[in-house]
């Protein structure tokens, strides 16, 4: 049933043209009106090897809604094969032609034999979000191009997280989680962005395990490769940002595939006595700062809010205030996410509200009492709610539209120190 | 062909223009065609994305405090918060405040099956206790419209209970490739909405623009002619709508951009519309002062004017052009820029060797050939001509053909793809790059800036591959346009 709006922080499944972008030498082919891709796609990293004006689409006119557009798509495929040059195309319907009942599946399967590689992702616009439009072109990747491996790849691990350009982290993010894996000796296969190809899509079904770092995001897609290929599966809900939830994510990564635990540890503890040699240099700036907030809220996905919230409570030892999850996270993943909030160290619990309407998100912030300036970390739409409670504010959760990144990650010992450079930088604009 | 302000719906461009979005051969054909009723749009067999008709949407938010609701799937207002942020500094820049809002209704499966106007009046409902705006205006999307739904009826029936009006704004994305086809809707939508009949006639010029980044300038320079622009539509208010009907004049930065509200004031209201080269380059400001002097009656002080600016400009520009002559140009422009622009470069003695507009209007709303394509024919001007909706392979096939010493693009998204094949690139972004003759030697330095300093693009485009096969690089540019037209 058609509900407000307001505030809106994601967008259609048909976004889901950027997660086969992600992967380098990938093309969507829009079966879709000529305008989705540009207002879909967003502003950030958009002129990569393909950009959104370099989709193929079949532009979709009156004469197709009416007589159906088929023909169009067929000799779209055609020409895309023919004029661009890339190794993998995934063809996404839209509301358009699903209402019109194209057959899509039909016209993708009269390429079957071809050259090229093709697949068909049924994404309409009014069938969820840009959250689930991500899942879709996995699942139709999964199903339709993939086939099983001869032998397994010890140590190789499949990353699932962040959904790329929803993000605006997901690139830098690929990179360190990849990193992450490689220090203690497993061998990343990373699907999306820098480095990513065809080639890693094929290797997918010999991996040793997938890894998903996300709260439900991609759980549907590491289930089906559970499925097809057999291979199982770690989910470890959170990103982890900062010392606490990456020494964790290391052991339990490390322990899951069988990584000698000395080894992990040495490279625990490394990285924990580099990490802390910084904190430790600059703890007095953390204490003696007299306008810090000790409360925070973040408005974000699931991903994002779990990620920063557990980083600020169990390293930065701040308090969490009400945190809010806008990604119409599916019903029967909710206690899932929920319980990842209430294991907080010194048994703090956050309370989370699954909301999307920002109306509403930002009256209850206003009625909050935080004891003090709030830290909000939010999207652009928080601008002038922080502006309005002289709140510490930082827009790390999109949209985003006043800040670039490129690959700046939160990920790991050095992303925790990121992330509080970036705190910082906006608390010491202040003196109280 | 007589605006219709009594229907709901704008005819798209394509019947109410005869306007283009494929097209190839060259300019003195282009426009002999368009003289003699003769161009028709050619097809293509193949085709990227582009840019959608509901940018309609966008230009409403820019006028203060009103809200759009966006009656479509989540995607269609996921434009909100680009909105927000962008009136947001554009306010700002101005020392005032735009709270305008676009809310989604994010409709599901069901409603495309059963429809949702009775959510959708409740939504309408909620944002006003929100807000509280001075309109609101229902965006449609291709999804209402392929299912009917009667936005129309919502419209009339909440004008009913709500003390601000209630209006339909219809957008469906497949109802035109022609995407400034949303302008017309934002014209059409302001003079049903907000426009009052005059009671006075006053000094003022409604200045239809863009961004209005020379506005404290042109401001000024017209107080000296007693003479008051009131920039559309960019931080309007309400109240300067309501009186559009009592101005002296009407004008536009681009053609393309005011022919709807421009012809529309005149047809209704008798307020004469300015209709001359845009005021890029000298020509084209002159040209454009001397028409506003005529119809407002201050040529005396206008003439003083450009004697005075000519004066302090025309030797260097003089200078300048030694430095410009015989670079070759391409230009990829939204129809009401490309050939505005393509005066510019041919005034400075650059050579314009391809020209790609994004659509091309057979006529304006009063029947007559866009001036800028006029007056370069006329002047017996001529080089390669495509029309083509930022048909990306179209254009980089262009480029690889002429390789050019300079492209010059203006809506967004083109440049990049100049510099990845190596040739300099230039976006005219902001509408009032080239107004004026101080502008011109900032355009033209500009340029020299772009050609002297190409370290970006080498650099770049020594590590990056270009997107298209060798087959492709190897067919005209124009390949792929059917030979039949639909």
């Amino acid at each position: 049933m058609a509900t407000i709006l307001d505030k809106q922080r994601y967008s259609c499944p048909l976004a889901g043209m950027r997660t086969v972008s992600a992967i380098q030498r990938s093309l969507p082919i829009l079966h879709s009106s000529q305008g989705c891709a540009e207002k879909l796609f967003g502003g950030g990293g958009s002129s990569g090897y393909f950009s959104p004006h370099i989709f193929p689409c079949s532009a979709l006119g009156e004469s197709e809604v009416i007589f159906g557009g088929t023909d169009r798509l067929r000799e779209t495929i055609e020409y895309a094969f023919k004029v661009v040059d890339a190794d993998f195309y995934v063809v996404l319907s839209s509301c358009v032609s699903e209402i019109i009942g194209d057959d899509v599946v039909g016209v993708v399967a009269s390429f079957e034999g071809s050259e090229k590689p093709l697949v068909y992702a049924s994404t309409p616009g009014f069938g969820g979000t840009s959250y689930t439009g991500h899942e879709a072109v996995l699942k139709a990747i999964f199903s339709q191009y993939l086939e099983p491996a001869a032998t397994v790849e010890k140590g190789l691990v499949n990353v699932w997280a962040s959904v790329p350009y929803q993000d605006q982290y997901w690139a830098g993010d690929y990179e360190v989680l990849g990193s992450l894996l490689e220090s203690i000796g497993l061998t990343p296969n990373i699907i999306f962005g820098y480095g990513s190809s065809l080639e890693k899509v094929q290797r997918i079904p010999a991996a040793q395990f997938n890894l998903l770092v996300s709260p439900w995001v991609g759980l549907s897609g590491v289930q089906l490769l559970e499925e097809r290929f057999g291979t199982p599966f770690l989910h470890y809900p959170t990103l982890p940002v900062g010392a606490v939830e990456t020494t964790r994510f290391l052991e339990t990564i490390g322990s899951f595939a069988g990584v000698d635990p000395l080894k992990t540890k040495q490279v625990i503890d490394r990285n924990e006595e580099r990490y802390y040699h910084y904190i430790e240099r600059y703890a007095d700036t953390f204490l003696e700062t007299r306008v810090m907030a000790k409360y925070f809220t973040v408005i974000s996905d699931a991903v994002q809010t779990l990620a920063f919230t557990r980083f600020f409570t169990n390293d930065l030892g701040l308090l969490p205030g009400k945190q809010y999850v806008i990604d119409e996270t599916p019903e029967e993943y909710r206690d899932l996410v929920r319980a990842q909030f209430t294991d907080l160290n010194y048994g703090n619990a956050a309370e989370i509200s699954f909301e999307s309407d920002g109306h509403l998100i930002h009256e209850q912030i206003r009625a909050a009492d935080y004891h003090g300036y709030p830290l909000l970390i939010g999207s652009s739409w928080e601008k002038p709610l922080a502006d309005e409670l002289f709140a510490h504010y930082l827009a790390l959760a999109s949209p985003s539209l006043e800040r670039l990144v490129v690959d700046r990650s939160y990920v790991g010992y050095s992303g925790g120190l990121r992330l509080i450079e970036d705190i910082y930088s906006v608390v010491m604009t202040r003196f109280n | 062909m007589t605006i219709n302000l009594k229907v709901s719906q704008v005819p798209p461009r394509e019947q109410r223009l005869g306007s283009v979005t494929g097209y190839a051969g060259d300019l003195q054909d282009l426009v002999s065609q368009a003289r003699c009723g003769s161009l028709e749009s050619r097809d293509r067999c193949f085709k990227q994305t582009s840019t959608c008709v509901s940018c309609a949407l966008f230009g409403l938010t820019t006028i203060k405090d009103v809200a759009v609701v966006n009656h479509a799937p989540a995607g269609c207002s996921a434009i909100g918060i680009g909105v927000q942020v962008m009136n947001r500094q554009l306010a700002a820049r101005r020392g005032t405040t735009n709270n305008s809002v676009i809310i989604g209704t994010g409709m599901d499966e069901a409603d495309t099956v059963f429809g949702a106007t009775d959510s959708l009046k409740e939504i309408i409902l909620q944002v006003y206790e929100r807000y509280h705006p001075r309109a609101i205006f229902i965006g449609t999307s291709c999804v209402t419209g392929i299912i009917g739904e009667d936005i129309d009826s919502v419209a009339d029936e909440l004008s009913q209970e709500l003390p601000v009006p209630v209006k339909p704004v219809h957008c469906e994305g497949f109802r035109t490739h022609i995407w400034i086809g949303g302008q017309d809707v934002v014209g059409h939508t302001v003079l049903n909405t907000f426009v009052k009949p005059p009671k006075v006639k006053t000094n003022k010029i409604n200045f239809i623009n863009f961004f209005e980044s020379a506005r404290d300038e042109i401001i000024e320079t017209f107080g000296k002619f007693g003479l008051e622009p009131v920039f559309l539509m960019v931080n309007s208010t309400v109240e300067e709508l309501e009186h559009l009907s009592e101005a002296i004049c009407t004008t536009s930065m681009c053609g393309t951009l005011g022919t709807y509200l421009g012809n529309a004031l005149e047809q209704e209201y008798g307020v004469p519309y300015v209709r001359t080269l845009n005021p890029s380059g000298v020509t084209g400001y002159e040209t454009f002062l001397r028409e506003i002097g005529r119809v407002t009656g201050r040529s005396e002080p206008i003439e003083e004017h450009i004697a005075e600016q000519r004066e302090l400009y025309i030797n260097q520009i003089e200078e300048l052009k030694k430095k410009l002559k015989g670079l070759r140009v391409v230009i990829g422009m939204g129809p009401g820029y490309a050939l505005e622009i393509a005066r510019v470069v041919d005034e400075l003695g650059m050579e314009v060797v391809w020209n790609t507009s994004w659509h091309f209007d057979t006529n304006y709303d009063n029947g007559e050939v866009p001036p800028a394509a006029a007056y370069l024919a006329d002047k017996g001007l001529n080089f390669g001509m495509s029309v083509s909706d930022q048909q990306n392979y179209e254009l980089l096939n262009v480029i690889n053909t002429y390789k050019p010493d300079l492209y010059l693009s203006r809506h967004t998204g083109t440049t990049v793809w100049a510099i990845k094949q190596g040739v300099p690139a230039l976006c005219v972004a902001d509408e009032y790059m080239i107004y004026g003759h101080k502008r011109v030697l900032e355009f033209g330095q500009a340029v020299l800036d772009t050609i002297n300093n190409r370290s970006f693009e080498v650099n770049l485009a020594r590590r990056t591959k270009l997107p298209y096969t060798d087959w492709w690089y190897q067919q005209k540019p124009t390949a792929l346009l059917r030979e039949v037209t639909v």
